[in-house]
């Protein structure tokens, strides 16, 4: 496959104005989720201010395991296909959900020391997403692993589909095992999930706002990548000017 | 026995010794606490564990810098005896996982209280504005 073929995503005379659009979007969602998680939703009655965490923790690790599942879907293109646009978008994604995963981390602990009353406990959740973490930083690494980059990138594509299987343990870690943790409120076969309305929609605008503010971050990756590899520059004076 | 097969079988070795190790040190993880009735049965005095379930209520106490509660599993309840802070959302009748030992007199000695939180999220009560 050569290298230099145009990603679909970032090909197009409009490419670039809806990616900065969705930039926007991004943005706006996000003002609305940080507004609505810290003034319009009321405090917790167990842990009080602190729960506010919740609006940033729990987007973030929805948006890793989103992250995740694009790698899982790059990864088993590019071992079909071998086509290196594959490949690029199991990177950027792989970076993305590292990326998730630290901000998950962060809130997280901030949040553990606030209701918990430690910042770390070596719980299933938190370790098997220490695996989870290390899965991918190992899967982002091995595409330099050998001289040949086809052959480093099919080594990362393996590890990237079955590297998913990580997402599912984190996430019924809660479950399987006895932890510290708590179970899932929303995202757990449960018709009417146990939080209040206002919380759960400021939840739900925080987790919108996150996903497409890592859509656009894969789009500006990709495009990062793209470039790298020399092929043509998608910029508005490559259009012929009587089309725009 | 041919090379092909003996690697086969190092690594086999290999791969059991590492899932040995594994399942032992991730003892304390898979399991991160043990309950009031594990705890008693288990002859694991003098041996630093983690307890936990329910904080009974009407057991919580704090005089001259000790805290003195019981932690209950519905059927055992043990004494549990704290030096240093507690997390601030420590109620009665909520989960709580306590680290310490299990003294002779079957009292639990404890220096680090988690709060266990539920998955619950309410509002606090109207009125209650002392949480704001």
């Amino acid at each position: 496959m050569p290298n230099n073929l145009p990603t679909p995503l970032l090909d197009g005379r409009r490419a670039a104005r809806d990616r900065r659009n969705l930039g926007w979007g991004a943005l706006g969602l996000g003002v609305a989720g940080a507004l609505t998680g810290l003034t319009v939703a009321p405090p917790d009655a167990a842990q009080g201010q602190a729960q506010r965490l919740m609006y940033l923790h729990v987007p973030a690790a929805w948006t890793a395991y989103l992250a995740f599942f694009a790698v899982l879907v790059g990864s088993g293109a590019y071992l079909v296909w071998s086509d290196p646009r594959w490949d690029r978008a199991a990177r950027a994604a792989a970076e993305i959900g590292l990326g998730a995963t630290a901000v998950t981390f962060a809130a997280g602990t901030v949040w553990g020391r606030a209701t918990w009353g430690v910042w770390w406990a070596w719980d299933p959740r938190i370790v098997s997403t220490i695996v989870l973490f290390l899965v991918y930083a190992a899967q982002l690494t091995l595409r330099w692993s050998k001289p040949d980059p086809h052959r480093g990138a099919r080594h990362a594509a393996w590890l990237g589909a079955a590297g998913f299987v990580t997402v599912p343990v984190v996430h019924f870690s809660v479950v399987w095992w006895r932890s510290l943790h708590q179970q899932a409120t929303v995202l757990a076969p449960s018709v009417s999930p146990p939080i209040d309305t206002i919380m759960l929609a400021s939840l739900l605008v925080c987790a919108a706002a996150a996903s497409i503010t890592a859509a656009w971050l894969f789009l500006w990756r990709l495009a990062v990548l793209e470039a790298r590899t020399g092929v043509r520059a998608a910029a508005p004076h490559a259009v012929p000017a009587g089309r725009r | 026995m041919s090379p092909r097969r003996s690697r086969a079988l190092l690594l086999l070795l290999v791969v059991a010794g590492i899932a040995l190790l594994m399942t032992a040190g991730l003892q304390n993880t898979l399991t991160f606490y043990r309950s009031p009735s594990e705890v008693t049965q288990g002859s694991s005095a003098h041996e630093r564990v983690r307890l936990g379930g329910q904080v009974v209520p009407g057991s919580l106490r704090t005089d001259a810098g000790l805290t003195r509660f019981r932690i209950s599993d519905g059927t055992t309840e043990i004494p549990v005896e704290q030096v240093a802070d507690l997390p601030g959302t420590l109620r009665e009748g909520q989960q709580a996982v306590v680290e310490g030992t299990l003294d002779d007199r079957g009292v639990f000695r404890s220096d680090t209280v988690m709060a266990k939180h539920g998955n619950e999220y309410r509002p606090a009560e109207a009125g209650g504005q002392d949480s704001r």
